[in-house]
């Protein structure tokens, strides 16, 4: 048995990662509906969902409880075997592509082996990200046909048009990243960011604010997401290419979008920001403090805001969040080793809060395009921008003569 | 049997049941999900044997781009299943006979260069720097001519296009 487990431990333990990643990307899932429900709530002037457990926190397994019970009908006249696919194919696409990400510097050291946050270190990450990406088209796609209804056919057509028009600039916005990088590999490219001293100052963002520019806003169409909706514009197509579908075929495309919306964040995070890398320069060391600077007031506030609440069960459940929540930030002090692992991830992972913040925040401010503006701002603006971008880039890198 | 051999074996049943199924199915977009498979799967061969570009641009370039155009105009033709001809009969056979023939040739071929054939390493073919030497050094010329070419169709696309509506 030992030996056995010896023998087939690397395998092991990447089934292990892909069963926790699985576990805490579709947690992620279930929070972010919540968490957008509830800012575009606020942003509008309303609570949001606040019925369900307290501030509306088991909203989310309501809602999942929800979609495995309903009645599933399939329509008549549909493609079934592509029907099913298509959902299956989204959401398989979606995942995939965050086993790619590496979430942070350091590996973990399990039973004498060392264990790197992220399921796979590919050195064609990037390439492979776009692979899985130009395939998710599909999902979209073969939804819209395979309904045979016309809005989610109409729907279906919109997304192939609009996820390959910006593909091209999602493509090209990188070019400039990858030539200062001089490699596919996501680590590469973080490490490439990195300079002791400047912190912030060696971002990519600075260089290739363009780059970024282009990058965010194609990968928001990518995503099919406000204001790039146009393949679920509720108020002309129903719902778009999902229209006929109901019940947990319905909730698949919904956690791939989701999901894609957090692989959107971790690139734009990874590529531009820095990734793992603190914004501060090296010798500030007291800035290792931040994490639980950050947990210890907000747990406090959890047990302050619980214990007025109005409800008996959020009295109960809302302190002994908070005390969990001190509890992590006060154990950070206490065990300077697992601060000090805990930086790399703390930092990757705000910033991806941060840009899944600025989805939701543009879901709440900003108008759906019209589909001949979606067009022109596409091929006209974005894709001779991010071409410009490449080449100045490689005219910079030749005149500093830095070549790899 | 060693996994890389495993690999092999499922990963090229995966492409000729594909492109077999891609000929029976009726359905266009039953045909292309066929061909996609194809694509896929030839993108997880270059895979096994180390042209981790190769097989990326395979899946982004054949598999995503060209076969969601195929996608999207047979969505937007709303093609239906195909009907048979005399001619489609004629085509099936004259078609199998000459497909057996060329498998054979192709066949005769592969076996008697089996002394010249070079044994590959992963990792040996094709990585990345090599490739783009090839394409931007040695090859230059034919590589820009080529996308000139492409040039010159998508130019024919729009005149083709605009001819219509004037």
């Amino acid at each position: 048995m030992i030996d056995f487990l010896a023998q087939h431990a690397d395998i092991l333990i990447t089934l292990v990662k892909i069963a926790l990643l699985l576990f805490i990307v579709l947690t992620v899932n279930a929070y972010l509906t919540w968490f957008e429900r509830k800012v575009v709530a606020h942003m509008q002037s309303r609570w949001g969902p606040h019925r369900v457990g307290p501030h509306g926190l088991l909203q989310p397994l309501a809602d999942g409880a929800k979609f495995l019970l309903k009645e599933d009908p399939t329509p008549a006249g549909v493609d079934k075997f592509t029907y099913y696919l298509a959902p299956l194919m989204a959401l398989a696409l979606a995942l995939t592509s965050i086993a790619i990400i590496p979430f942070g510097p350091d590996p973990l050291r399990i039973f004498g082996r060392d264990v790197y946050l992220g399921i796979v270190d590919l050195n064609i990450g990037l390439l492979a990200l776009f692979a899985i990406t130009a395939l998710s088209v599909y999902g979209v796609a073969l939804a819209g046909w395979s309904s045979n209804s016309k809005y989610p056919l109409l729907g279906g057509l919109r997304s192939s048009a609009q996820m390959v028009s910006y593909e091209l600039a999602l493509t090209m916005s990188v070019v400039g990243v990858l030539l200062s990088a001089g490699s596919f590999s996501l680590r590469d490219i973080i490490g490439a960011q990195a300079s002791p001293k400047l912190g912030v100052l060696g971002w990519n963002i600075f260089p290739q604010i363009l780059g970024f520019l282009c990058f965010f806003v194609a990968a928001v169409a990518e995503t099919n997401r406000v204001p790039f909706d146009l393949p679920e514009a509720e108020s002309e197509l129903v719902a778009g290419f999902h229209t006929e579908y109901a019940s947990f075929k319905f909730a698949m495309f919904f956690i791939a979008e989701y999901t894609s919306m957090i692989t959107v964040s971790c690139l734009c995070s990874i590529m531009f920001f820095g990734g793992w890398l603190s914004p501060f320069p090296a010798s500030w060391t007291f800035t290792h403090f931040l994490p639980s600077a950050i947990l210890i007031p907000f747990g406090l506030w959890v047990i302050w805001d619980g214990i007025r609440y109005e409800t008996i069960f959020g009295r109960i459940i809302l302190p002994g969040l908070g005390t969990v929540i001190t509890a992590l930030g006060a154990l950070l002090i206490v065990f300077p080793a697992v601060n000090e692992f805990i930086q790399g991830p703390f930092w990757l992972l705000s910033k991806i809060f941060v840009f899944l913040f600025v989805y939701v925040w543009m879901r709440g401010t900003l108008p759906r395009f019209r589909y001949d503006q979606l067009m022109s701002f596409g091929w006209k603006l974005l894709l001779p921008v991010s071409l410009a971008n490449a080449v100045i880039t490689a005219s910079v890198i030749l005149v500093r003569g830095g070549g790899h | 049997m060693n996994p890389p051999l495993l690999v092999f074996f499922v990963l090229a049943a995966m492409a000729v049941i594909g492109a077999i199924n891609l000929i029976l199915q009726r359905h266009p977009i039953h045909s292309a999900l066929s061909l996609i498979v194809v694509m896929v799967a030839l993108a997880g061969l270059y895979l096994l044997m180390g042209a981790e570009f190769v097989a990326a641009v395979q899946i982004i370039v054949y598999g995503g781009a060209i076969m969601v155009l195929f996608v999207f105009v047979i969505m937007l033709l709303n093609a239906g299943v195909e009907e048979h001809t005399n001619a489609s009969k004629l085509a099936a056979l004259a078609g199998v006979p000459l497909a057996v023939v060329l498998m054979g040739v192709l066949a005769a071929t592969v076996a008697g260069s089996a002394d010249r054939v070079q044994v590959l390493t992963p990792g040996s073919v094709a990585p990345t720097k090599a490739l783009a030497n090839l394409l931007f050094q040695d090859f230059v010329y034919p590589f820009e001519l080529t996308s000139f070419l492409i040039l010159v169709a998508i130019l024919g696309a729009i005149v083709l296009a605009q001819r219509e509506k004037a």
